[in-house]
This record gives structure tokens, sequence and C-alpha cells, in this order.
């Protein structure tokens, strides 16, 4: 039953997905990481020491635009009405819907990190660094985008919403994941990961939550 | 199928501030179906989203054994995806044939949902809820949408179900042709805080109606009443 519940949900958020997901947060990550040299100017030194930066925060505003088909269509479309009277628990329904999200966008923006990188033009050491923080990270920036898009999917405007409730919480990832950038220390990627188990753990919780709050709205 | 039992004992259920509706009990056998008429606005679909167990009642609790087929206005189909891939879903879940050929839908499975019409969908929809082999089937507003044709198919696919030793609960305000028991919902909205009932009815509404004593001579008389009033 999980197994076909995951099938459907990466069929739906996947890019080139025949359900509609598209490669747009992928090309949006690209396109940051492009213009920024246009901004601050070709300097080699200086896009080596703040490009890492930049990738960090083109990979979470990426994460904030697959939200708005998060939740919303499938609440509207009665899909966890459906699945409540087959036994399977909103909490269930959003673990699985976590870890489709996660694999359908952390994967490619992993492998787009590196144009991205080469864009920026910056060294081995810190694309390295800038890998293991995201592949840190990013499970934590899922579960806040899934916890913010379910508590928003009733909402008019709900989308917009989500994406400014995002950014202030994944402030403590991108603390840690891009600060292990400015001083190598394992520690802090360690925090980074332990702040994304943590959220992970607690996100279906709150996303279930939400989903049952919605239908007495 | 294990029997099949949906009961109900002194249901009350509000939306916001509003009580919509209390003192609600019923009792439904295999068999025995109970359409739910009312005004728009009464409180159908919330008794049908109550019983369900997806609304909290704030009084009053239900009985269900066996599993519940719920068939309202949301779809749950993919609208992206081509009809026979958005009910394949669902017959993964429910471990299902095949329904389409059963709805009238036979042809139209490479057709993707959003391209359906109005009735098409309650078609598909319908077809998902025989996938299921819920043996509790609530509806609301079934026939919302269906021509003539989608009517006179609900009401069969409703005689078989119950022939087959389930129950139903419709809530629509067209009368069905299925013998069902009837329940008129506004005979439990609670007065209104001056004393005067709704609509002037006032102590008419405390009185208990007498459910319809004929029905069809494939409806068994439903045990108990098959819907007590209190």
């Amino acid at each position: 039953m999980v197994v076909t519940l995951l099938k459907r949900d990466l069929a739906t958020l996947l890019p080139g997905g025949r359900r509609g997901g598209t490669l747009l947060p992928l090309l949006f990550f690209l396109a940051v990481a492009m213009l920024y040299p246009f901004a601050v100017g070709p300097e080699p030194a200086l896009l080596a020491r703040t490009g890492g930066g930049v990738v960090w925060v083109a990979a979470l505003l990426a994460a904030i635009l697959p939200l708005e088909r998060l939740v919303a269509a499938d609440l509207e479309a009665g899909v966890f009405d459906q699945l409540h009277l087959r036994g399977l628990t909103e909490e269930l329904a959003m673990a699985g819907r976590l870890l489709a999200h996660w694999l359908a966008f952390a994967p490619l923006l992993l492998l787009a990190t590196l144009p991205a990188a080469a864009l920026l033009g910056l060294p081995g050491e810190t694309v390295r660094i800038l890998l293991l923080g995201l592949l840190a990270g990013t499970p934590g920036l899922a579960a806040i985008g899934l916890a913010i898009a379910a508590l928003t999917a009733s909402l008019r405007g709900g989308a917009a919403l989500a994406g400014l409730m995002t950014i202030p919480l994944a402030v403590p990832i991108l603390i840690f994941g891009a600060g292990a950038l400015a001083r190598p220390d394992p520690a802090a990627l360690a925090l980074t990961g332990a702040i994304s188990l943590g959220l992970c753990a607690l996100a279906p919780f709150v996303a279930g939550a939400a989903v049952r709050a919605a239908r007495e709205s | 199928m294990t029997t099949a039992r949906l009961a109900a004992t002194d249901l009350a259920c509000s939306r916001g501030e509003r009580l919509l509706f209390r003192g609600l009990s019923l009792a439904l056998g295999p068999g025995e179906a109970l359409q739910v008429t009312g005004a728009n606005g009464v409180g159908k679909s919330s008794l049908i989203r109550v019983l369900a167990g997806l609304l909290r009642s704030v009084g009053g609790s239900v009985e269900r054994a066996g599993a519940i087929g719920l068939l309202d206005e949301r779809h749950a189909l993919d609208r992206a995806v081509p009809l026979g891939a958005a009910l394949a879903f669902w017959r993964a879940l429910d471990g299902a044939d095949e329904a389409l050929d059963r709805v009238g839908l036979e042809g139209l499975s490479d057709v993707p949902v959003r391209y359906l019409s109005t009735g098409q969908t309650k078609r598909a929809a319908l077809a998902r809820l025989l996938g299921q082999n819920a043996p509790i089937w609530l509806l609301d507003e079934p026939l919302n949408g269906l021509d003539s044709g989608g009517v006179a198919l609900v009401e069969r696919l409703i005689a078989e179900h119950l022939a087959g030793g389930g129950l139903a609960v419709i809530a629509s305000h067209q009368r069905l042709a299925s013998g069902a028991t009837t329940l008129e919902l506004e005979d439990y909205v609670p007065p209104l805080p001056g004393g005067e009932g709704i609509e002037g009815r006032g102590s008419e509404a405390a009185r208990p109606r007498v459910p319809p004593a004929s029905h069809t001579p494939t409806q068994p008389p439903p045990r108990g009443g098959g819907v007590r009033w209190s």
C-alpha cells in the first residue's frame, strides 16, 4: 500500500514526470548561479569565496518552487479523505510524500551543483563541502517545505505564503550548511544533518495534523 | 464480507459556531438504505462526512462495521493523467478489477481526467467506488451532473450493492427510486434562539415523523425501523 502511494507521489513530483512535474526549479537554480558573476563581477577570488553561499541560497529558493503542487491539489481532490477511509493515516501519507519530494528535487539539485560550481569557478575542496552540506541539508529543507505546504494548502494564496514561511525556518540549516564552507569543520556538517533528521522526524506529524485540521475548515 | 453495520446515536454536528443538527440517531444493517433529504446547507454533506469519520461530531457517536466507500463531489482522481492510470492507482490500493465498463466509460481509459465532462467524472468516481468493494456506501449527491442514463445506472448499482449485503446512506435532494427509507434532516435542525423553529416548524419539528410505511417489494422493512427517531 505504501509502495503504491510512493510510486504515485514520485510520478507526480519527479521532473519530466507525466503528471506535470517540471525542471523549472533546477533551471532557476542554474540561472541564479549564472547571474551571480554578472552581478558582482568576474573576479575569481571573490567568486570562490562567496560562490558557495550563493549556491546554498539558490538551493533554498529552488526547494520552495515545488511546494505549490505538493499538498494542495490532493487535498482539494479529496485524495487524503479516500486514503483515510482505506486506513492509511495522514502521517504515513505525509512521510511517503516527504521521501518522494526529497527524491524529486535533491538528487538533481546535487547534480546541478556541479555545473553551477563550474559557472562560479569554485575550487574542488569547496565543491566537496558544498555537496556534503547540501546532502545533509536538503532533507531538512524538504521537511520544512512539506510541513508548510500542508499548513497553507487550504488557504487562498497559500503558495506565496508557503515560500515566505519556509525561508525563516530554513535559516538554521543555511547557517550551519553554508557556514561549513567558510570554516571547514565537520561538526557544522554533522549539525546540519542533525537538524535535517530532526525536521524529517517531525514534519510528517505536523503535515498530517494540518491535513486533518483542513477537513474541519 | 463481514456483516455490514452503520449506527449513529444522538449525533450533533456544528460548522463553526452554528449547530446544524442534533439528536440524530440511525441504524442500518445489510441490504438497508437510507436517503437523507433536506434543503441546501442543512447539513447533508456534513452528516455524510461525520458518518465517514472525516468530520468530528460535537455530540453522539458513530459505530461502523465494515469498510467505508465515500462518493462525494471530490473525485480524488489525478486530473493530469489518463483515466485508466488515475483509476489504476486506486485499484492497486484496493486490489480490485477494472470497472470502467460497469459505469459506461469503456474506451475512455486513455483520455486524461481533465478532459472528462462533469457526468463522466462522476461515473469515473463511481468506478473507483465499485473497485473499493466496501460494504458501507456513503454517497453525497451521487446524481449531480449525471444524465438520465447515469441516474438509472446509480440506482441500479445501489440496488445491486444492497442485494449483495451492503448498506448505503445517500444524501440527495432528488428522490431515488430505490425504495430507501427517508430521513428529513430539517427535522433535526435546532430551533432558533428566539424559540421559533426553522421556517415556522416550531413544535412540529420535535414530533417524530413516521417513516414512509410502503417499501418496494425487494426492500425488506428495516429492522428496528431502520431509523430511530429521538
